[in-house]
């Protein structure tokens, strides 16, 4: 890993950090309140503030764990540097195309 | 009377095996002390590397028991469960013949990591005024004493995974430099150090500084030079 990808990684981990705690703060609330599928989208369909803040989530998570796999796959795979490195941006495209769809589909209306 | 140790010596180079060896047990012996014992007694044609004796050259590095260890200062005391003892050469360097690693590639990475001093003045300049209790110099004291063993080079999990990794020791010493207010080649080092295999590659295992024998902390210093080069980074002075 060279210094850019390590700027990267910790720059999403901080990013991802107070995200990854309101996330769960938000099952907890979502789960005690027994509320339903119904219930939730009714609150997030249109949000803009929903929207922002799980699109900016899985923006840092594509990245972060992307080159996260990428420095696995070069250290324990025989992959080299180079292809270890276009296979991480092949599965960060895919995290990020999934996540969006999945943040689309409960904000959207 | 004291017991017969069992002792088991890695015999060959990159193929080979383990030989086991009846050596008596004696006050006060070292691992080295062991080693010997078999090349003068029992079999001369072991190969083996020692200089000083007394932990200073750090020339008599092995495996002893599955770690890395300075034979010399190592008593069979603190390490021989059991009386038994098993002696290798040291992990992630090619070996040479039975307990004897070749050391070109680490301290190649050495050379790779700018561990070599870059004089920023010359001898007809005035001794330069260093003051002892700046935090530059405190830095640099704590992880100035390394012997080159290669203990920490044996013991890292990086070095294992990835053959581009320059390892504790080097980075250990580019952290020193990088701390000597003397030195004129910090962007050029931090360069070298940022790139692939150098400090960002370390996953803080600390296995470095738990096996040190001199009980410095490689990780503390590859930390440094994470954060150094990445404030270097960010102020446009070095590429990624």
């Amino acid at each position: 890993m060279n210094v850019r990808l390590y700027v990267w990684q910790r720059l999403t981990a901080a990013v991802m950090a107070p995200l990854v705690l309101v996330h769960i703060a938000v099952i907890l609330y979502a789960t005690r309140q027994e509320m339903t599928a119904a219930d939730i989208l009714s609150r997030t369909r249109g949000s803009i503030a929903w929207a922002s803040f799980y699109a900016l989530f899985v923006a840092a998570a594509s990245i972060h764990a992307s080159i996260g796999v990428r420095n696995v796959l070069a250290e324990w795979s025989p992959l080299s540097d180079r292809r270890a490195g276009l296979f991480a941006v092949i599965f960060g495209l895919a995290l990020l195309a999934l996540g969006f769809r999945a943040v689309a589909a409960v904000v959207l209306t | 009377m004291l017991a017969e140790l069992s002792v088991s010596l890695w015999r060959g180079a990159h193929e080979g095996r383990y030989e086991t060896y009846a050596v008596p047990q004696r006050e006060s012996q070292t691992v080295l002390d062991v080693v010997t014992y078999v090349q003068r007694h029992l079999d001369p044609t072991l190969s083996y590397r020692f200089a000083c004796r007394v932990g200073v050259c750090g020339s008599c590095a092995m495996t002893v028991n599955g770690k890395p260890r300075w034979t010399c200062r190592t008593h069979v005391s603190k390490v021989a469960g059991g009386g038994r003892l098993e002696i290798g050469p040291l992990e992630n360097l090619p070996v040479i013949k039975d307990l004897a690693t070749d050391m070109a590639p680490f301290f190649e990475k050495w050379q790779q990591a700018k561990g070599a001093f870059a004089p920023s003045q010359t001898r007809n300049d005035p001794i330069a005024q260093i003051k002892p209790d700046s935090p530059a110099r405190v830095a640099a004291d704590a992880a100035i004493e390394c012997i080159n063993c290669g203990v920490c080079h044996a013991a890292c999990d990086t070095v294992r995974w990835n053959a581009d990794y320059f390892g504790p020791a080097p980075l250990n010493r580019a952290w020193t430099l990088v701390n000597d207010e003397r030195d004129s080649g910090n962007i050029a080092r931090l360069q070298a150090v940022s790139a692939v295999g150098g400090c960002h590659s370390c996953h803080s295992h600390q296995s470095c500084q738990e096996l040190c024998p001199q009980s410095l902390n490689p990780t503390a210093a590859i930390a440094g030079l994470k954060r150094r080069s990445m404030a270097a980074y960010l102020k446009g002075e070095i590429t990624a």
